[in-house]
C-alpha cells in the first residue's frame, strides 16, 4: 500500500512544477483578458476623442471585475428547444482550446508549461479545434442567426487558418526547427528577428491572425450591426462571458506566436551587442516611470478610494520595477556572493519575460489600432481576400524563403542579398496579383452592391 | 519486480488504459447515438484517444497530424455537411436496420477470425519484455520527414495529386447546377 | 510492460465497432464516419507495430491513410450533399435509385 502510494507520487513528480504553472496560468488568464478587454475600451475611447470608462475605478481600473460580478449574477436563460449538451460544450471548447495553445508557449527562457519538440504545431492543431467551438456553439441554439454567423464564422477561420499555416511554415524553414524555445534561440543565434527576414511572411501572418480572431477589420461574423451577434446571440450571462474570454485569449496567443516566431520572444532588442546593454535598464525605468505617473495622477482623483486605488496602483508597479532591478544590481551590490549569483542568474527569465510581455502588448495595441481605424470587410470581399490574395502570396512566400536559404546554403551567397532579393521578388508577385484582384473587383463596387439600381445620391 | 512497479512503466499503463478506455467508450457511442451531432462529437472524442495513444507510442508527429488533418480539418468538414443535410424528423426515424443482428453476428464472425489468427501466429510478434528500441524513433519529425522525402517519395507525390483530384470532386459535385 | 496484444485487441475493438456501424447504421453519415473509425484502428495497429518493431515506416504509411481518409471524407460528403438535394433525404434505404 505504502509502495504503491510512493510510486504514484514517483508518477505524478514530473508533472508537479506543469500542473503549478497550469493552475496559475488558469487562474490569473481571465482577469488579463479582462483588463485587455478594459485596454480595448480605453484605446478605442482615446483614439475617438473621449474618455472611456472612468466611473468604476480611477480611470476605470475596476471596471473588469465590475463586469465579470455582472456576468457571474446574470440569470443562465437556455433556449427551449436548444441541444443542451452542446449548448453547454461549445463554450468550454473554445475556452479549452484557446487556454490549452498556451501551454507549449515560452514566456521567458525557462518559462514554459511543456517544451514539446513540435510545440508549434502543436499550437497550429489547438487553434483549429478552437472551429469547433464556434461552429457548435451556433448549431446547439437552435436559431437563424446563430447559425449562419457559426458558420461564417467557421469559414472565415478555416479560409485564414491556411494563410496562417504557410506563413508559420516561411519562418519555420528559417528556424529549421519546430520547437518554439529553439525557434527563440535560432533567432538569438542568428542575431535578427525573423521578422525581418522575412517580412512578407510577418505582413501575412499578422493579417491572418487578425482574421483568425475575428476581430475587425473581419469581424463581419460577429459585429454589432449584423446578424444580432451571430453564434454567442443566444448566450448570455457567464457562458458568454466564457465565448468572450476564448476571443480574448486567442488573441493573446496569437500575439505570442507572432512574438515567438517573427519577433524574437523573450530577447531584448541586439542582446549580444554589448554597446546597448543600457538597455537593459529599460525594464525597471519603465515600471517606475508607470509607478511614479500612477502616483502623481493618485492627488486628483475625485473619491478617496480611487486615491487609494491608484496608490496600490502605483506600488504595484514599484514592486515590479524593484523585481527587474535586482538581478541587474545583484552583483553590483552584494558582490560574489552565493545569493547575489542567484539572484542574478533570474535575469534572462525576468527580462525576457519582461520583453516577451511587451512585445505581446505593442502586438495588441496593434491589433486595437486597426481595429479602430479601418471600416469592415463585406464577408465576400473576406473570403476573395483570403483565398485569392493571402493564400497564393503566403505559397509564394514559403517558396521565395526557400529560395533564399538555397541561395545562402548552396550557392554560398550572403545573408542579407539572399533574403532581400527573394522578399523583393514575393512582394512583386504580391503586387501583381493585386492588380489583377483589382480589376475583377472594381466591377463590383460596394455602392452598387449595397444600393442597386435606385441610387438615392 | 522492478517492471511492475517502475513509474515510467505504470504512467506507460495508466497512460494506454486512459485512452484505450476513451476510444473504445466513444467508438461504441458514435455508432449508436440518435442525434447525429452527437455522433460526430463523439467521433472527434475518439479521434482524439487515438492521437493520445499514438504520442503514448512515441509517435509525435503522427499525434500531431491526427489533430490538425483528422480532428481539425475532416470532422469540421463532417460538421458541416450534417449541419446542412441535418432533418428534424430524422430524430424520430428509425436508426438502426431490422436486421441489425446480422451485423452484430458479422462483426462476431470477424472477431473470431481475427482472434484466431492472432493466436495462431502468436509467436511472430514481439514479447511483452523486449524492450523496443525506442531511441530509433527518436528525433520523430525529423525521420519521418527524411523517410517521407526519400524513399517514400514517388507515394508523397502520388497523395498530393489525390488530394487535388479530391478537392477538384468535391466541389464539382456540391456545386450548384445553376 | 504493454506488448503487441494490448493495440492488437483495441485495434480490433475499434475496427469490430466500425464494421458494426457501417453495417447496421441507417443514416449514411453515420456510415461515413464508422469507416473513419476503421480507418484509425488500422492506424494504430500500424503505429504500434512501427514502435514495437523500431521502424519508422509504420507511421509514414498511417500518414498516408490519413491522407486518403481526407480525401474521401470530401468526396464522399460532397456526393451526400449532391443527393440530398435531389432526393432530400440521407437514410440509406431510401437511396435506391438503381433498383429494379
Amino acid at each position: 500500500m505504502m509502495h504503491m502510494l510512493q510510486t504514484s507520487l514517483e508518477v505524478l513528480k514530473p508533472f508537479l512544477l506543469p500542473l503549478i504553472y497550469a493552475v496559475a496560468i488558469v487562474a490569473v488568464l481571465p482577469l488579463i483578458a479582462g483588463y485587455i478587454v478594459l485596454m480595448e475600451r480605453k484605446v478605442m475611447a482615446h483614439m475617438q476623442v473621449r474618455l472611456g470608462p472612468m466611473r468604476v475605478g480611477p480611470h476605470g481600473l475596476l471596471q473588469p471585475i465590475a463586469d465579470a460580478v455582472k456576468l457571474l449574477l446574470k440569470e443562465d436563460i437556455v433556449p427551449e428547444s436548444a441541444d443542451r449538451l452542446i449548448f453547454w460544450l461549445a463554450p468550454i471548447l473554445s475556452m479549452t482550446a484557446a487556454m490549452l495553445a498556451l501551454a507549449a508557449l515560452p514566456f521567458g527562457p525557462g518559462f514554459q508549461i511543456a517544451d514539446l519538440n513540435i510545440g508549434l504545431l502543436f499550437v497550429v492543431g489547438i487553434s483549429s479545434m478552437g472551429i469547433f467551438g464556434i461552429v457548435l456553439g451556433g448549431w446547439a441554439s437552435n436559431s437563424h442567426y446563430s447559425l449562419l454567423g457559426a458558420l461564417r464564422s467557421a469559414a472565415q477561420l478555416v479560409s485564414y487558418e491556411t494563410a496562417a499555416g504557410m506563413a508559420i511554415v516561411g519562418a519555420l524553414l528559417l528556424a529549421g526547427t519546430l520547437s518554439l524555445r529553439d525557434i527563440v534561440e535560432m533567432q538569438e543565434n542568428a542575431g535578427m528577428w525573423f521578422a525581418f527576414a522575412a517580412p512578407v511572411g510577418f505582413f501575412i501572418y499578422l493579417v491572418a491572425s487578425i482574421a483568425e480572431t475575428n476581430r475587425a477589420p473581419f469581424d463581419m461574423p460577429e459585429a454589432e450591426s449584423e446578424l444580432v451577434a451571430g453564434y454567442m446571440t443566444e448566450y448570455s450571462g457567464f457562458r458568454w462571458a466564457l465565448y468572450f474570454l476564448a476571443e480574448y485569449t486567442n488573441v493573446v496567443v496569437v500575439a505570442s506566436i507572432a512574438t515567438t516566431l517573427f519577433l524574437g520572444g523573450w530577447l531584448r532588442p541586439f542582446p549580444h551587442t554589448h554597446a546597448l546593454d543600457f538597455l537593459d535598464w529599460f525594464p525597471p525605468g519603465l515600471m517606475l516611470g508607470l509607478a511614479g505617473y500612477s502616483l502623481f495622477r493618485a492627488p486628483k482623483q475625485p473619491v478617496l478610494i480611487q486615491k487609494l486605488v491608484m496608490v496600490l496602483v502605483a506600488g504595484m508597479f514599484a514592486a515590479f520595477a524593484a523585481i527587474l532591478l535586482a538581478p541587474i544590481l545583484a552583483t553590483h551590490l552584494a558582490g560574489a556572493s552565493s545569493i547575489a549569483l542567484l539572484v542574478a542568474s533570474w535575469k534572462p527569465a525576468l527580462h525576457g519575460g519582461f520583453w516577451f510581455l511587451l512585445k505581446v502588448f505593442l502586438y495588441i495595441y496593434l491589433f486595437m489600432w486597426l481595429r479602430f481605424t479601418f471600416p469592415r470587410y463585406r464577408f465576400d470581399q473576406l473570403m476573395r481576400l483570403g483565398w485569392q490574395f493571402l493564400i497564393p502570396i503566403s505559397i509564394v512566400n514559403v517558396m521565395g524563403i526557400g529560395l533564399g536559404l538555397a541561395l545562402h546554403r548552396q550557392w554560398g551567397w550572403p545573408v542579407a542579398p539572399a533574403l532581400i532579393l527573394t522578399t523583393l521578388i514575393t512582394l512583386a508577385i504580391a503586387a501583381a496579383l493585386a492588380k489583377t484582384g483589382e480589376k475583377k473587383e472594381s466591377s463590383e463596387a460596394i455602392v452598387g452592391e449595397f444600393w442597386g439600381s435606385g441610387r438615392d445620391a | 519486480m522492478g517492471s511492475s512497479g517502475d513509474p515510467a512503466v505504470m504512467l506507460d499503463r495508466i497512460l494506454f488504459d486512459l485512452f484505450a478506455g476513451l476510444a473504445i467508450l466513444s467508438a461504441i457511442l458514435v455508432v449508436t447515438r440518435r442525434n447525429v451531432i452527437h455522433s460526430a462529437i463523439f467521433l472527434i472524442t475518439t479521434l482524439l484517444a487515438t492521437a493520445g495513444i499514438f504520442l503514448q507510442l512515441h509517435a509525435e508527429f503522427l499525434f500531431i497530424v491526427q489533430i490538425i488533418l483528422y480532428v481539425g480539418g475532416i470532422m469540421v468538414l463532417f460538421v458541416f455537411v450534417i449541419m446542412l443535410v441535418n432533418l428534424d424528423v430524422s430524430l424520430h426515424q428509425m436508426q438502426f436496420r431490422r436486421q441489425w443482428w446480422v451485423g452484430l453476428l458479422l462483426a462476431l464472425a470477424l472477431g473470431a477470425e481475427t482472434v484466431a489468427a492472432i493466436y495462431i501466429g502468436r509467436l511472430g510478434l514481439p514479447g511483452p519484455n523486449t524492450a523496443p528500441p525506442a531511441a530509433v524513433l527518436e528525433p520523430n519529425t525529423e525521420l519521418v520527414g527524411r523517410v517521407l522525402f526519400t524513399a517514400y517519395m514517388l507515394p508523397f507525390e502520388i497523395a498530393s495529386v489525390l488530394l487535388l483530384v479530391a478537392m477538384i470532386g468535391a466541389v464539382v459535385m456540391a456545386k450548384r447546377r445553376t | 510492460m504493454i506488448g503487441t496484444g494490448h493495440y492488437l485487441f483495441l485495434s480490433l475493438a475499434l475496427l469490430l465497432i466500425g464494421v458494426v456501424g457501417v453495417v447496421t447504421r441507417r443514416n449514411v453519415i453515420v456510415i461515413l464516419m464508422s469507416i473513419e473509425l476503421i480507418l484509425n484502428a488500422v492506424n494504430i495497429n500500424l503505429v504500434a507495430f512501427s514502435r514495437l518493431a523500431g521502424s519508422v515506416e509504420g507511421q509514414v504509411f498511417a500518414i498516408f491513410i490519413i491522407t486518403d481518409a481526407a480525401a474521401e471524407a470530401a468526396v464522399g460528403l460532397g456526393i451526400i450533399i449532391a443527393f440530398f438535394r435531389n432526393r432530400e433525404t440521407v437514410l440509406s434505404d431510401e437511396m435506391d435509385l438503381l433498383k429494379w
